[in-house]
């Protein structure tokens, strides 16, 4: 870990140097970073260390807080990203609680004013640790320079390891300018922090392979811990040694090969048919990783209604939160699925089990109308999947209906490849997040699908993405209106649209007397031109023909490439399990 | 079901504000809360009274336990313990009254700390009963403010012995 620093171990350093040396040796070699005022020592440190840190400046904080996920949801390692104070950090407030939310370790820095001024409503003055105190797994006010290497370490620890989590710093200016002696090894202060990994006992491994055993219709519900904690391998051996099929969640995507056949694709709101069925009718639910998560559940005293359910999960709070677990197993993922496989015996007999899971996918796979005479979103990521399946591509989303379509239409193959903001469900995540990617991978395809709305919401990043040569795809999926809700809208509000059309006021769509199709004249803003003027390449297309041409031009583009498709808005998620409801009540056209 | 949690903490800046703001926002109803440092100057003790089912109490434990500058949690409810408020009353005090009041004052082993033309201050400490006994008694000499510490409590030693409250 301690890498050689840059200046004499004994000499003494200004604040600023210290954090970027702990930086350094905590191997972190990208920050997103925007400066201001109360940064601008942070920032002046960085050029110092230009050699080994990258810098990568975002056009918004935001922005930035969402690359430094795109990078941390793509590797595993810490994202970082760094802001002024005021308005700089209180821009980081949304990717702050969007990573606490999805478990993504992230190291937000801000500068803050001066420590003789804190508390004066100074200029760029915000008590920023008290606005994010709920948002992050925990935070800091450095107020002594000596503090400052012993802080980076804690924050490192703390933001990695459990169920990893955002950390902030606030760095007064004044600290950032003092010097001290500093010592990179000081002992953490963590008294309250369990930081050993809890184990689970030989006897509840134990416990869990009797029941796989004597299970008749056992179903594995994985989540986000399972890619978190590393564990895909040690799944995927455990499905194979027992026949147990698998569902995933938003944040499971990945865990498990999705063109698997004992995949059963994502669960709940928006998940398959056959994985509802399959949970409904299990007489074993296995969650590894997973947080019962109300999208997932819909009513919950009727979720797994039939089921023992079992919990994996190395959060202690998350077990017996929603769901009553008849098995609890608190501890680190990836040991208890390599233990479990050590000594695991298959179920006696998942024949029948097989085969009415089988007829569930014949019956009800995920389907569109194919002889639509335009472009449907689902198909256009469906011709997506076709072209880059074997890339290795990651993909990035931004929020509505194009995420959903997106995890039900790509089959992930590999952990970390999906990158979706999932339990806060960010519209703006998709362009910035994929900048992340794209800097962790430098040689990586990374494609943004996003929707109109989503993409407008963080536009400013095509700079971010032309300027620092992040050249990423983006698939807009372009509807004219904010689908997700447009889809409520005409569920449970009678089709009456409010606010959810993206166009000009005076457009018919406004007050949903649109024609149904929106006309080549109508549509706004001009997504191809804003993209030029930021530098990059772009094309439209409206024609089934079309599409399969233009997405190899995207791909085949070296320059960062927006590809719109116009699609139709009328076009619902399905199925879906209305909020609160049951699988009896599932909506399938 | 009453509840009384001891968390041991940190004692940095922030801490009650962490810990009262979780509550809060996962709605959790707390009667009473006391802070005071430990013998050790690193760490300070809180004392929450909270009332909820096993399922809620398991719950404010585990979100308690997560906040990394807490260092430990007990519900002690369930184990033989020494609860305590201390209070300090003022009550209207003509001359002719001074003497009950001062009676009443000994019964409960309070202490008069304040004598003034018109009032005196008691201080009294013991178990929430006997405190809001003692506030009932006070009251027809007309109450003129309370100031409660809130709950504060301590696990017995092995023996353990009778509650003096």
């Amino acid at each position: 870990m301690a890498a050689a620093p840059s200046v004499p171990q004994n000499a003494p350093t200004s604040g600023a140097d210290i954090l970027v040396q702990s930086l350094v040796n905590h191997g972190v070699d990208k920050v997103f970073a925007y400066p201001g005022g109360a940064s601008i020592p942070l920032h002046q440190a960085l050029t110092r260390f230009r050699d080994r840190v990258r810098v990568i400046l975002p056009r918004h904080e935001q922005g930035g807080g969402f690359a430094a996920q795109g990078y941390a949801r793509s590797t595993g390692r810490i994202g970082v990203c760094m802001a002024t104070s005021g308005p700089g950090a209180t821009n980081l407030v949304t990717p702050l609680t969007d990573a606490k939310l999805d478990s993504v370790p992230l190291l937000a820095i801000t500068g803050q004013v001066g420590s003789q001024v804190i508390g004066t409503d100074a200029f760029q003055e915000t008590p920023i640790v008290e606005v994010v105190r709920s948002v992050t797994k925990h935070h800091y006010l450095v107020t002594n320079v000596e503090d400052v290497a012993r802080i980076m370490r804690e924050a490192f620890h703390v933001a990695a390891t459990g169920r990893p989590g955002p950390v902030l710093i606030d760095v007064p200016k004044n600290i950032s300018f003092q010097q001290c002696v500093p010592d990179y090894n000081a002992p953490m202060r963590l008294p309250g922090y369990k930081a050993i990994q809890e184990q689970a006992k030989p006897e509840e491994i134990e416990k869990l392979a009797e029941w796989i055993r004597a299970a008749k219709r056992p179903v594995i519900y994985a989540g986000g811990g399972v890619v978190s904690s590393g564990a895909t391998e040690e799944l995927h051996r455990l499905v194979e040694k027992t026949g147990i099929p698998v569902t995933m969640t938003m944040m499971g995507l990945g865990g498990f090969p999705g063109d698997h056949p004992l995949s059963l694709d994502m669960l709940g709101m928006h998940g398959s048919v056959y994985a509802n069925y399959a949970v409904d009718n299990a007489d074993l639910l296995i969650g590894l990783g997973v947080r019962f998560d109300d999208r997932v559940t819909g009513k919950v005293s009727e979720f797994a209604g039939r089921a023992k359910v079992v919990h994996v999960e190395i959060d202690p709070s998350e077990i017996n939160k929603i769901k009553h677990a008849d098995l609890a197993i608190c501890s680190d993922l990836k040991y208890v699925l390599a233990e479990l496989n050590r000594i695991i015996q298959p179920p006696e007999d998942l024949v029948e089990w097989h085969r009415k899971i089988a007829v569930w996918k014949r019956e009800d796979p995920f389907r569109y109308n194919l002889d639509y005479p335009g472009i449907l979103p689902q198909h256009a990521i469906h011709e997506l999947y076709r072209l880059t399946k074997d890339r290795d591509a990651y993909i990035v989303t931004g929020v509505g209906q194009h995420q959903m379509w997106t995890a039900q239409y790509y089959k992930f193959r590999r952990p970390r490849r999906w990158i979706s903001s999932s339990g806060l469900a960010t519209m703006g995540f998709g362009l910035p997040a994929a900048l992340g990617v794209r800097a962790a991978h430098p040689d990586a395809l990374v494609i943004d699908v996003d929707g109109d709305g989503s993409l407008l919401m963080n536009i400013q990043e095509f700079a971010t993405a032309y300027c620092e040569k992040l050249p990423v795809k983006v698939m807009l999926l372009n509807n004219m209106h904010l689908g997700m809700v447009v889809q409520w809208e005409d569920r449970f509000h009678a089709a009456n649209r409010g606010h959810t059309y993206l166009g000009p006021i005076d457009h018919p769509e406004a007050i949903g007397q649109g024609i149904g199709v929106t006309p080549q004249d109508r549509y706004y803003p001009d997504f191809i031109t804003v993209a030029k003027g930021f530098g990059w390449r772009g094309r439209s297309v409206v024609e089934k023909k079309d599409l399969a041409p233009a997405l190899k031009e995207m791909l085949a583009a070296e320059e960062p490439y927006l590809l719109q498709v116009q699609v139709p808005y009328q076009e619902h998620v399905l199925p879906m399990i209305p909020a609160g409801m049951t699988v009896r009540d599932l909506i399938k056209d | 079901m009453r509840h009384v949690i001891s968390a041991l903490v940190q004692n940095v800046p922030g801490v009650l504000s962490h810990i009262s703001g979780m509550l809060a926002s996962r709605g959790y109803n707390i009667d009473s809360l006391a802070v005071g440092e430990t013998e050790d100057p690193q760490l300070s003790r809180m004392t929450f009274v909270v009332v909820g089912d096993n399922k809620v109490l398991e719950q404010v434990r585990k979100q308690l336990e997560k906040i990394v500058t807490v260092v430990r949690v007990d519900d002690i409810s369930s184990q033989n313990h020494v609860e305590r408020d201390l209070m300090l009353i003022k009550v209207s005090a003509p001359p002719g009254k001074r003497r009950d009041i001062s009676e009443l004052t000994d019964i409960f082993r309070g202490r008069i700390v304040d004598v003034s033309p018109e009032d005196l201050m008691i201080e009294i400490s013991g178990q929430e009963k006997k405190i809001e006994a003692f506030i009932e008694l006070m009251r027809p000499f007309g109450i003129q403010e309370v100031v409660r510490t809130g709950r504060i409590a301590m696990v017995r030693g092995n023996a353990g012995g009778k509650d003096e409250g």
